[in-house]
């Protein structure tokens, strides 16, 4: 065993993930495989219209369907259920849709059989009758008066302390109306020099978990266990047991692998139905989505953003407003959260003495809208950073200057008055500037195809303030198992955690094995999402071993052996006699940060860290097709110290990819609130055909000094500045600026024939 | 449903066996009865590639092939690479290039290469991106495949010369 002095042998090393031979031999355990005795299959019937009231549902024919087990609708939740509302914000969304339905696709009924085929089938013959309300999809038109209402009254949710005054608001589809007020804005506007404004527009975007969102639920009648494909099992756990008016130790989550999650297995998707509908039919139910069904459950916010700078003689931006609206869809989830927890962010990574943020939760009746990769992060940066180089170029400044000039650096404040600590935004940047060789002659092409190239930097607060507790139980044969909530969706959690764990114990990694999420026996985690896993649960881990250390080196001390030289197998056989006992350490970590002032929106310390990350993109714009090709993208990011160098980097290069499809083809198309593309033939997300040619993705030398051996988070790093580099590349190729995602072929030829001053029609 | 049924015979992973399906069964779900897990219903539109299996040697979409023309077939699954506890070198490439991120996909991505290096020994990074382009992963860890593959074809071409 080693002791609290010597060097590190396990932190930076890419060993393979722990599970590897499981997943490349089809092997690894997801619940989607899951099946147990008994168990029934529920196929949701769902909302034709995006608004509506509930007139009547006629169950009688499905009832008599050949195999079906049962119908559940919202009458029979209500009787285990009485007031069977949940959201982490606002408990605003029904188990079933009770009154009306307020989004196309909203679960109104579940059929129940044994067969999956005639549940669905059955599924067709519920009668639902509806009388149509008028409906609102735009989330700018959502707050103008006279707009449809989709919530008659606002109840949050009372989870987060925060958001408790906004009980009891009536007619009014804005659910948070965050405020961030720096400096003195409008006398730096009548000051200013120049100033520029520019508007854009984001749609929404599926998460496309290739596991699709999955819940089987089972109770003996005193308790209810949820295996469940889920990133936030202590979450789930304590809704449901406030749903069921139970204590929490008769609930029981448990997960395995998740086959992705993004954001979109987060909160409670499917596992209340679930749960209502195992207690009422008395038999395990599992109720697994369809790819479409996704599309219908949760995406990722259509935004408008509207940015505005003041900008000096001497290319300093002294003021900088940002209005950003999220369409909600039509229950809030997080985005309430979102708003608030990324709007502080508008302004972008520049030292700017005077900000003014606003930043509207807005409902819709369109699908719900969470965090995808990047919590909100990815569509600021796409706004600012076009917004930035627009600016740039306006004033004939090099983009890369022009930030340099402004940049947020080390020691100085953010908009909300927090001052960067451990926030490599310059070394980003440099090493960006470095590895898109951007001194050095660039070829912009010629005839038909024209070449461009651009940057954009982004940066993202760590969600605060969160909890992970770690329990590390050393064996008697001096093996060990990690106990903790984090789900390893395929960022390596598992190897990772078992790497930091073996460091601190000074056992090898392969000692070391991490239990997957059981709430019975894993203790409390806020959730796996927004990059926190590596920093809270890596220091809980951190300090949970240390503390199983400490007993095992206080144990040697004891019986009178070396501390040094005994191995751990020996001290538990000399103490018991025998192999046998346990040394348990346990450890809690809870960073202090401050919510945002709520006149304000300041704060002296809103995170625990900042995560940074700059993009490069060099382009091809055929301007006979408006067809762009990603030639070369860069991403560099800040992480702190790499765990595992290797999962970093395909971590950041998957992130990348990821927002690509999120700049260049992804979009739900809505028709009256239907999705009309709901389906992987007609929503494109990318293949291995799409990765550019030349792709690097690396991390600058950094140490955050709050984690665990100087890591943090880098799952959604690399999303930040892929939309942005990639439309100041096409501005830079052939002049045209595009302001609204997707970068279609039509959209590019659309803006080039605007631009040569012969649109096309519409 | 007003479900035909009939028994189906096949050699599944080596060796014959025998199972009743519906009509409309399709070969996932008869992997799935024989407790295979490994190739996976995700689009259900033969676009994403996680239900790849082989039938007579050819990668199909098990989503899209009907349980009833497996009858007569020799199927291969994910499982049946690993030959006494020894994994194939395109899983072994796979591991050791960190190809995967949450392993939903990947199975069906290492059957479609098992198939690319029976075909072409030393495909190009063309030939490897085009024969892989009907296969997603979301975690987009495409860039490690790519270098999986090229490293399974030299892990191939070495244990044929030894």
């Amino acid at each position: 065993m080693k002791t609290k002095d010597q060097a590190t042998r396990q932190i930076g090393r890419s060993i393979p993930r722990r599970e590897a031979r499981e997943k490349v031999s089809g092997r690894a355990e997801y619940i989607h495989h899951l099946r147990l005795p008994g168990m029934l299959y529920g196929k949701i019937v769902r909302s034709t219209l995006a608004h509506a009231r509930l007139k009547s549902i006629d169950v009688s024919a499905a009832a008599a369907a050949p195999g079906v087990a049962g119908v559940i609708t919202a009458a029979d939740v209500r009787k285990i259920i009485p007031d069977p509302y949940y959201g982490p914000i606002f408990h605003d969304q029904p188990i079933l849709a009770l009154d009306k339905v307020r989004h196309v696709g909203e679960s109104v009924a579940v059929v129940l059989a044994a067969d999956p085929h005639l549940a669905e089938q059955a599924a067709q013959l519920v009668e639902v009758e509806y009388q149509e309300l008028p409906a609102v999809y735009d989330e700018v038109e959502a707050m103008k008066a006279g707009s449809a209402i989709v919530h008659e009254v606002l109840r949050p949710a009372g989870m987060f302390p925060d958001f408790k005054d906004l009980a009891g608001r009536r007619n009014t589809n804005l659910h948070l109306d965050f405020k961030l007020r720096r400096g003195d804005v409008a006398r730096a506007f009548a000051n200013a020099e120049h100033v520029f404004e520019h508007t854009f527009h984001t749609r929404q975007i599926m998460h496309t978990p290739l596991e699709p969102i999955v819940t089987l639920a089972e109770s003996n009648g005193s308790s209810v266990t949820l295996h469940t494909a889920s990133q936030m099992v202590s979450v789930v756990r304590t809704e449901i047991a406030r749903l069921l008016g139970w204590p929490e130790n008769r609930v029981r989550v448990k997960t395995a692998f998740l086959g992705g999650g993004f954001g979109a297995k987060t909160y409670i998707k499917v596992e209340a139905i679930a749960v209502a509908c195992a207690l009422i039919a008395r038999r395990p139910v599992k109720i697994a989505l369809t790819m479409e069904e996704q599309f219908y459950t949760i995406n990722k916010h259509a935004n408008t953003l509207r940015l505005k700078s003041a900008v000096g003689r001497d290319g300093r931006i002294s003021a900088r407003e940002c209005e950003v609206w999220w369409n909600g869809g039509a229950y809030a989830d997080i985005g309430p959260r979102l708003t608030q927890k990324t709007g502080f962010t508008a302004a972008g990574p520049y030292d700017i003495d005077n900000v003014h943020i606003d930043s509207y939760a807005v409902y819709t009746n369109l699908p719900p809208a969470a965090g995808l990769r990047g919590f909100g992060v990815p569509t600021l940066t796409f706004a600012y950073e076009s917004h930035t180089d627009m600016i740039a170029r306006e004033l004939g400044i090099d983009p890369l200057e022009f930030r340099r000039k402004n940049l947020l650096r080390e020691g100085r404040a953010q908009a909300t008055g927090t001052v960067m600590r451990d926030a490599a935004t310059e070394a980003v940047l440099e090493r960006l500037a470095q590895r898109m060789s951007w001194n050095a002659p660039f070829d912009r092409g010629s005839g038909s195809v024209r070449r461009g190239r651009g940057i954009a930097i982004g940066f993202k607060a760590s969600i605060s303030n969160t909890t992970s507790v770690a329990i590390v139980n050393v064996y008697a044969d001096g093996s060990c198992t990690v106990y903790c909530n984090t789900v390893d969706m395929g960022q390596g959690s598992d190897t990772a955690l078992a790497q930091i764990a073996a460091e601190a114990l000074g056992i090898p990694v392969e000692s070391v094995k991490v239990a997957h999420p059981d709430t019975d026996l894993t203790p409390y985690d806020m959730g796996t999402l927004g990059s926190r896993s590596t920093f809270h649960m890596g220091q809980a881990v951190k300090l949970a071993a240390e503390d199983a250390r400490d007993k095992l080196l206080a144990l040697a001390t004891a019986l009178g052996v070396p501390v040094e030289t005994t191995p751990i197998a020996d001290l538990f056989r000399k103490r018991y006699g025998m192999q046998a006992g346990n040394v348990v350490g346990v450890a809690t970590f809870n960073p202090k940060s401050n919510q945002p002032d709520h006149a304000t929106g300041l704060a002296e310390n809103i995170t625990p860290n900042w995560m940074v990350g700059g993009t490069g993109a060099e382009i091809e714009v055929d301007t006979e097709t408006g067809h762009v090709r990603v030639t070369r993208l860069v991403n560099i990011a800040d992480c702190g110290t790499a765990i595992n160098p290797q999962i970093v980097e395909s971590q950041l290069s998957g992130a990348a990819i990821m927002q690509y499809g999120c700049t260049m083809s992804e979009g739900i198309e809505f028709d009256a609130g239907q999705a009309t593309n709901a389906s992987l033939a007609d929503y494109k997300i990318p293949g291995i055909r799409d990765i550019p040619a030349v792709f690097v993705n690396e991390i600058v030398a950094a140490r955050q000094e709050s984690g665990p051996y100087g890591a943090k988070g880098v799952g959604e790093t690399g999303t930040f500045g892929v939309s942005a580099a990639i439309t100041n590349a096409i501005h830079d190729a052939v002049g045209v600026r595009i302001t609204r995602l997707p970068v279609t072929p039509e959209a590019v030829y659309r803006a080039l024939r605007a631009n040569s001053a012969t649109p096309l029609e519409e | 449903m007003a479900a035909g049924r009939k028994t189906i015979r096949f050699t599944l992973n080596g060796k014959p066996v025998e199972t009743e399906i519906a009509n409309h069964h399709n070969a996932v779900e008869v992997l799935e009865a024989f407790g295979l897990f490994g190739a996976r219903e995700s689009c259900a539109q033969g676009l994403c590639g996680c239900c790849t299996l082989l039938v007579d040697g050819k990668a199909v979409s098990g989503c899209l092939y009907l349980a009833a023309f497996l009858d007569g077939a020799v199927v291969t699954s994910v499982e049946h690479l690993e030959r006494d506890g020894a994994l194939s070198p395109v899983q072994e490439a796979f591991i050791e290039e960190g190809a995967f991120q949450c392993g939903f996909c990947t199975p069906g991505f290492v059957l479609m290469v098992e198939q690319l290096l029976d075909r072409c020994a030393a495909p190009s990074e063309d030939e490897i991106r085009h024969y892989l382009s009907g296969n997603l992963c979301r975690c987009a860890t495409y860039p490690q495949i790519i270098q999986a593959v090229q490293r399974a074809a030299e892990k191939r071409k070495a244990s044929a010369a030894a």
